[in-house]
């Protein structure tokens, strides 16, 4: 028996409470908990990707109680495609903080700080592979709470009602979710979603299950962060720390969209949801708005991490459109899009995390000439940006020419121009920033070194960036479990 | 804060009885309504009684920060150890009826139920009394 | 026949009502702790809803005595008592930074805060 699927979960949580522990005794061991921690999460989910690619959906039994009376884990290739895509970004974080935590943080903090991103990780590991809807719900409270606690860590001016923002509003979606967990409950008697799906189609008449599918949708379109809800997202992931902001953007508000997809897909089908309710088409003029409006406010920003923060935004739109398309086409390239631009914006925010560490910088203008100071970083900076934009051969390339021909096959041409705009408009706010790092003069001479950085920080740097064009020519090695997971999500 | 001889000499009589009460659920857990989280809550409680009742400091001497810390990872290590206890023995996480104990299986699980109930109350007590002290601290400086 | 309604349907009404109350103090209320109530009414509203479903007369504790016929469904029971726990941590930790914000800035008006 594999005990892939509840180990993937137990290892980080099992780090969160050890390093507290060992932190009594000595403050650096925390560091090698988390790090030790991630690796075995990493190697776990590898097991978990091999073995359902050979065998398929993994079920695993907590406690060895059948559904629908325990908790049942799934893994199936959405499942463990997402479990690399997290475990792989939290491992390069955690690295990463290093030296920009002792750097960064205020003594005594470092072991909350690796206490709380370990619940991080492990949280959303626990939604991922979960068959349970109110376990859902569980592990969306637990990765939540550690994140807002990580926006507030810092102390800086402005974190606290970042924190309290993110905290009001999110909290109202999940308890609409609770709500609407207990609506299915109460209908079909089970909170088991293979079986929630059985049971559901002799309901679908019944407002009950509207109501559900009503509080579901808001609930995990705040924790998505999709248009008109995602107020919070810039002010919470501009103020966290850099290492926390990359989990953040790369796979917080894509663990949303996942949930997302299980409600819409495993739980209620994709029959009710493009015939019997059009929830899927509204969807996708959702995530068209989310994308345009975020790219357009991202061009008005002039603090770095705020543009990159819309930006994020922006492309968890590009996800949540290729997804509700519903076509083959568009869900290849918007699940794989989680991949690719978690590869990207995890690149940027390192980057960016590391121009902070390095000089404090905190506003574009002020970026003039870093290019000739941090030449690594800022090559990097400026593969992932184009991985952003979209130009191929790079990773962002393959996935938004996946959703331009999935939107073709869906007979939606319309949604061809918006991801096109959008990518001019992405363009032109990279363009801005990566022409003021190499070519707008030096504004630092002599102030600061031309050195690189700590080779902790440089690592998980350079090997996003590497990815961002490895993915984008072997492309695949992702659609070997994305291709699979669409088969799975639209029945086929 | 104002507190009188009345206050802290009931606070006083009350505290054992409370945490014997808080006990006397965590162990009840697998029997009757309650468990850990419950007793550990009133077990906390406790200790909050002691802080309005006396003072901040008084009860931060009972139970310091360290060993708050402590108890917290601890209790939950106890739980995690004992559902991974049972992958080593050959069931899946939290099959307490597998672990080989010289007992029926159904003695083995209430046994584990009241071992995993403990230690979430020794988890629950930490962090509910911590909830407190922290707070009231952070409004004292 | 509203009267019948209102009786047979009370509990739900109530905890639509508090619904409401609880969103509505959280997004128009400008005292943060306000807000923080508006939160613990909202979560108190899908708690009473789950428990109000799971009712049943007569029913005993779901735990076997030979001579009890009707038992209460626990599973409505652990979801709420999961739920009471996280908007036991939510509260803690929103009270914290409010005591936090409130150290920063000396003020507890989010209109305020919003210009600073």
């Amino acid at each position: 028996m594999d005990h892939s699927p509840i180990l993937v979960v137990i290892t980080p949580f099992v780090g969160a409470y050890l390093s507290p522990l060992l932190g009594l005794w000595r403050e650096r061991l925390c560091h090698l908990v988390a790090v030790a921690a991630a690796l075995l999460s990493l190697f776990f989910s590898f097991r978990l990707a091999g073995s359902v690619l050979t065998s398929g959906t993994i079920r695993y039994w907590v406690g060895g109680w059948e559904p629908p009376w325990g908790i049942e884990l799934v893994v199936d290739p959405l499942s463990a495609f997402m479990c690399l895509t997290i475990s792989l970004v939290s491992l390069l974080a955690v690295i990463y903080s290093k030296n920009f935590i002792e750097k960064e943080l205020p003594g005594g903090k470092i072991t909350s700080y690796y206490t709380l991103i370990l619940l991080l990780i492990g949280g959303m590991l626990g939604v991922v592979v979960t068959g349970d809807l109110f376990n859902l719900f569980v592990m969306t409270e637990i990765f939540s709470i550690a994140a807002y606690a990580l926006v507030a860590i810092s102390g800086k001016r402005g974190s606290f009602i970042g924190s309290y923002r993110y905290l009001i509003l999110a909290s109202i979606g999940t308890s609409l979710i609770l709500l609407g967990t207990g609506y299915l409950y109460i209908i079909t008697g089970t909170l088991n979603m293979a079986d929630l799906s059985v049971r559901l189609p002799a309901f679908y008449d019944s407002w009950v299950v509207f109501g559900a599918l009503a509080f579901l949708l808001i609930g995990f379109g705040i924790k998505t962060a999709l248009f008109p809800l995602h107020t919070w997202l810039p002010g919470a992931y501009s103020i966290a720390p850099a290492p926390v902001t990359v989990i953040f953007s790369a796979v917080v508000s894509k663990v949303g969209g996942y949930s997302l997809i299980r409600v819409l897909f495993t739980i209620f089908g994709l029959e009710f949801i493009t015939d019997l309710v059009p929830v899927a088409p509204a969807l996708t003029w959702v995530a068209a708005a989310t994308i345009l409006v975020a790219s357009m406010f991202a061009i008005s920003q002039r603090s770095l991490m705020r543009m990159l923060a819309y930006s994020s935004v922006a492309h968890i739109g590009y996800v949540v459109l290729g997804v509700a398309l519903a076509v083959e086409m568009g869900m290849t390239g918007g699940i794989l899009h989680i991949f690719n631009h978690a590869l990207a914006t995890g690149c940027l925010f390192f980057c960016a995390g590391a121009v902070i560490y390095k000089t404090g910088i905190r506003h574009i203008d002020d970026l003039r000439g870093l290019g000739g100071k941090i030449p690594l970083t800022m090559a990097a900076f400026t593969l992932a940006a184009a991985s952003k934009v979209g130009i191929p051969p790079t990773a962002g390339f393959v996935s938004k020419f996946y959703l331009s021909l999935g939107a073709l096959e869906a007979g939606e041409w319309i949604f061809v121009i918006v991801i096109l705009l959008a990518s001019l408009m992405t363009a032109v706010f990279y363009l801005r920033v990566i022409n003021l790092i190499f070519f707008g003069g030096d504004k630092h001479e002599g102030k600061v070194q031309r050195d690189e950085l700590p080779l902790s920080m440089l690592v998980p740097i350079i090997i996003l960036a590497l990815g961002c064009a490895v993915f984008g020519i072997f492309v695949g090695i992702p659609l070997r479990l994305v291709e699979p997971a669409v088969m799975v999500l639209s029945g086929m | 804060m104002m507190t009188t001889v009345v206050i802290q000499t009931i606070a006083r009589v009350v505290v054992p009885f409370l945490q014997l009460f808080g006990l006397y659920i965590i162990v009840h857990g697998p029997v009757s309504p309650g468990g850990g989280f419950q007793g550990g809550v009133i077990v906390g409680a406790s200790m909050i009684l002691l802080a309005l009742s006396y003072d901040l400091s008084s009860a931060e001497t009972k139970v310091s920060h360290k060993v708050r810390i402590a108890m917290d990872s601890t209790g939950a290590l106890l739980f995690a150890g004992i559902g991974l206890l049972c992958l080593l023995a050959g069931g899946v996480f939290l099959e307490y009826g597998i672990i080989p104990l010289p007992m029926v299986p159904a003695e083995v699980r209430g046994l584990m139920i009241l071992l995993v109930g403990v230690a979430i109350g020794i988890h629950i007590m930490a962090l509910a009394a911590s909830l407190f002290l922290h707070l009231a601290e952070e409004h004292d400086t | 026949m509203i009267l019948e309604f209102i009786a047979v349907n009370f509990p739900y009404l109530v905890s639509v009502s508090l619904l409401l109350v609880g969103l509505y103090a959280m997004i128009v209320r400008r005292n943060l702790i306000k807000k923080i109530m508006g939160l613990n009414i909202l979560s108190t509203s899908v708690f009473l809803y789950l428990i109000s479903v799971a009712y049943k007369e007569g029913g005993a504790p779901p735990i076997r005595v030979s001579e009890v016929e009707v038992y209460v469904n626990p599973l409505p029971h652990a979801l709420v008592l999961t739920g009471i726990v996280v908007a036991l941590a939510l509260t803690s930790f929103a009270l914290v930074l409010t005591i936090k914000i409130y150290k920063e800035y000396g003020t507890l008006d989010s209109d305020k805060l919003m210009d600073l």
